[in-house]
């Protein structure tokens, strides 16, 4: 029975996911350029980039570089099903990191040295938050009683109340996972960079649709994340934890708009900080008091 | 219609010019002008881009460059000569090591004239571009399904 509803947790998610974050990706391009005082794309820009990539001449530097980046697309798409389906938080945490290996050994395998620097730079960047993910789903158990997100429904008070430190160390670990500067070390959603396209660079066409409809599902996931530390046994906080977490992905977008890229020796240093002194002591005060 | 004409990304190439196009290239993508309403975006990487935009003059020195960027560029994709002396030398036509416009080295599509180029020429350019990336498109498909 568990197993039935987690597989139609994937389905729903494969459905839905790629639909939301196609308009948040949309919202992001239209917020970014009025920031900057431009009037920007249409809101669907993000949907007719990917359908053009389709479209294009179908072209790989080796035979496996498109199977790693559908393997990463699919355990995406699964790791974002568990998690919605109220499944194991622990496990769509593994699940999401292995889709991330597989985004990083694709472009490992195409020898491109802009590539493998991308890939160098994934791999730091996957180190620098990785911590924090954990501690995350090890307060949530410890505030909760279970590693399953559905646990959440069953709070008498949101888990933020408990959880601040963590959900403040989230936050920052946050800006790596969307992908915004100052922490877009390996891939950018911008093109005047310092190393072209990053981890993407030998990429094209239909695969890197497929790292698009990815990296939609993966943001989908990650604000579903922060979405949880607003849940509790009132139905009505789910309408507070979206509004809290269109909050956060405009805070992202303007951080994004603001900061200039940092080096990967302040990135690792400063999220590890973050994460052992939000993590750790928040653990330690629910642990021992 | 195709989805090629709403997501021109572009790649720019400075062969020889003497940078007052690539400013205005990069001008054409900022506030005023605000080329990222049409879905343009300026890639930097051959492999992503559809439309070619080339500024300066072809000499032996970068037309191998030339060529092996158009070469990395997935079909459809589609040539804007940008600026008079990547349309056919300009002023630099007689010099002994210009080989003249972009057309020396790879198929241009749309030649767009001007010293400099004014960003609104550009952006006419890259309409002009879309044109013939929807046609390519279109052309590509239907030799798709035809095998």
């Amino acid at each position: 029975m568990n197993l039935l509803f987690t597989l139609i947790g994937i389905v729903a998610f494969a459905v839905l996911a790629p639909c939301v974050g196609c308009l948040l990706a949309g919202l992001d391009r239209v917020i970014s350029a009025r920031m900057q005082g431009r009037v920007g794309p249409p809101l669907l820009q993000p949907y007719y980039d990917v359908r053009k990539l389709l479209q294009k001449e179908a072209a790989s530097v080796n035979k496996v570089e498109d199977t790693y980046i559908t393997c990463a697309l699919v355990l995406s798409i699964v790791a974002g099903g568990i998690f919605f389906s109220g499944g194991n938080l622990l496990f769509s945490i593994f699940i999401i990191t292995l889709s991330g290996l597989f985004f990083i050994v694709a472009a490992y395998s195409s020898r491109s040295p802009y590539a493998e620097v991308g890939a160098h730079r994934e791999t730091l960047q996957v180190m620098a938050y990785e911590p924090m993910m954990l501690f995350m789903a090890v307060a949530f158990y410890l505030a909760s009683g279970t590693f399953n997100s559905a646990g959440a429904l069953f709070f008498a008070v949101p888990a933020v109340t408990v959880l601040w430190p963590v959900f403040l160390g989230f936050m920052f670990v946050l800006t790596i996972k969307l992908r915004k500067s100052p922490f877009d070390l390996s891939y950018s959603h911008h093109a005047h960079q310092d190393l072209v396209k990053g981890i993407t660079t030998e990429m094209s066409g239909p695969t890197l649709a497929k790292v698009e409809i990815m990296h939609w599902c993966e943001n989908v996931l990650f604000l579903g994340w922060t979405g949880l530390f607003f849940i509790w046994a009132n139905p009505a906080s789910i309408v507070l934890a979206i509004v809290v977490v269109l909050a956060v992905y405009f805070l992202e977008i303007w951080i994004d708009n603001n900061f200039a890229r940092v080096k990967w020796q302040f990135l690792l240093r400063s999220a590890w900080i973050v994460a052992l002194v939000c993590g750790l002591v928040n653990i330690g005060f629910l642990m021992y008091l | 219609m195709s989805f090629a004409s709403k997501s021109p990304w572009v790649i720019h190439y400075d062969a020889s010019s003497c940078n007052g196009c690539d400013i205005e290239v990069l001008a054409t993508l900022c506030p005023g002008f605000d080329a990222e309403r049409f879905g343009v975006i300026n890639t930097g990487n051959p492999k992503h881009a559809d439309i070619f935009l080339v500024t300066g003059s072809v000499n032996e020195r970068n037309i191998k460059v030339i060529q092996e960027i158009y070469d990395q560029m997935l079909e459809p994709k589609v040539v804007v000569a940008c600026g008079i002396c990547a349309c056919s030398g300009g002023i630099f036509h007689d010099c002994y090591n210009v080989l003249g416009g972009v057309d020396k080295a790879i198929p241009v599509d749309v030649y767009a004239p001007g010293c400099a180029i004014r960003p609104e020429t550009i952006i006419d350019a890259v309409v002009e571009a879309v044109g013939v990336l929807e046609e390519k498109a279109r052309a590509m498909k239907e030799k798709e399904q035809g095998e």
